[in-house]
């Protein structure tokens, strides 16, 4: 097992191998999207108080827990990258920033779009949504900064400071409708004691979930494959890729 | 693990403690002002601003929703289940807004205690289920309190 850890560490053998994997992680993402998206819209049922609405639930929340999620993935790999100097770590950790901001700009996008028959809003200032909104910055400010250092190992860990500097924000996202008062609702499906969700809502869910987790993974590793290649341009194994392609 | 990684490690470990507790004790100071609103009991107890608008959260007391004659305005009690404050809205209320419910009013008090809100937003809780299961919860909560409440009539 840390063999094989170890031989994913070198980008030829990644490259190769995540070249193999994709389609198969794409497959899989297309049937729980198919699965998720036709058990949330037309199997589960509606809600006592928010009729047919609350279905954008099955894109907002998976969308907000991959803007989480994410941004911890980014962070543990752009700190293996600073203390290891992992190359492959670093690809790792700016080529999520771009989907985590992706994903926080859905969330933001979707919650606004629930807010407004809702609660009557389409934005306030509370805790929970001014934190979610500095999470979209961080991702930004982390794209930006890495752009704008020339050098790329130098970026890398200028960047991977700054995710490690924003980590404090995660706790404070997923806690904020619990130490303030807020007008977002508590947590339904991450508490202690049993979700607060039918079961029949919560299957749609947990589908959706996943098929957003894998559809992370496609897209995190054709973009980590593309900013490998860039890297190693002038190493012997991408020249003869090239090579044998054209 | 050796010596140089050991030490990157422990600084970055810092570092993440640092922030961490520096922008814990930042939030801590900031506390009042990150609430979004007020709970009734606050605003009785003097706590809320007096002369500045601020908002008012809680439960819509069931009963106590009356349409003025004007068509428009609404009176409501709103509570935590310790105290109660009026409210007197005119405008449009969203569609989740019932007895029952919590609300979030930003407006201001008047000389005679009453919430004069600009504003009605509808806070839905964390619950979702289909109306059968709600129906029936509600029979079955009904069932439990109606000896418990003795001879009380319903309102």
């Amino acid at each position: 097992m840390l063999k094989f850890f170890h031989r994913m560490a070198s980008p030829k053998y990644f490259y190769q191998f995540t070249g193999k994997l994709i389609p198969w992680l794409g497959i899989a993402c297309l049937g729980f999207m198919l699965a998720g998206l036709y058990d949330g819209l037309l199997v589960a049922p509606t809600d006592y108080q928010q009729g047919d609405s609350y279905r954008i639930m099955f894109v907002h929340v998976p969308a907000a827990w991959m803007s989480l999620f994410i941004y911890m993935v980014m962070a543990t790999a752009g700190a293996i990258g600073l203390i290891w100097h992992i190359k492959l770590a670093e690809v790792m950790a700016i080529s999520s920033a771009h989907v985590g901001a992706s994903f926080t700009f859905l969330a933001l996008v979707t919650g606004s779009i629930w807010g407004k028959p809702m609660w009557g809003a389409w934005w306030v200032w509370d805790a929970r949504l001014t934190s979610e909104l500095i999470l979209l910055f961080l991702y930004l400010g982390v794209i930006a900064l890495y752009n704008a250092v020339e050098d790329k190992r130098t970026a890398a860990r200028a960047t991977s400071i700054l995710a490690l500097v924003g980590v404090v924000n995660i706790p404070i996202i997923h806690y904020s409708v619990e130490w303030w008062n807020t007008l977002h609702q508590g947590p339904t499906v991450t508490k202690f004691d049993a979700p607060s969700i039918d079961l029949k809502m919560l299957i749609p869910l947990l589908l959706m979930a996943v098929a957003f987790k894998l559809f992370y993974a496609v897209v995190v590793l054709m973009r980590a494959r593309c900013e490998i290649l860039q890297r190693e341009r002038n190493s012997g194994w991408v020249k003869e890729l090239v090579r044998a392609s054209s | 693990m050796n010596p140089v990684r050991k030490k990157r490690l422990i600084l970055i470990g810092l570092m993440v403690a640092g922030v961490a507790i520096a922008v814990g004790f930042a939030l801590n100071a900031f506390n009042q002002n990150l609430m979004f609103f007020y709970a009734p009991s606050e605003v009785i107890a003097g706590d809320a601003p007096p002369d500045h608008p601020f908002r008012l959260g809680g439960l819509v007391t069931t009963g106590s929703v009356q349409r003025q004659p004007d068509g428009l305005t609404t009176r409501f009690d709103v509570t935590d289940n310790v105290k109660t404050v009026t409210v007197q809205y005119t405008g449009i209320l969203p569609d989740l807004f019932r007895e029952g419910q919590g609300i979030v009013a930003h407006g201001k008090l008047n000389e005679n205690g009453v919430f004069i809100a600009d504003e009605v937003l509808a806070k839905h809780d964390e619950n979702y289920m289909p109306p059968e299961v709600a129906a029936s919860l509600k029979d079955a909560h009904d069932a439990a309190t109606a000896p418990a409440a003795g001879k009380s009539s319903k309102p």
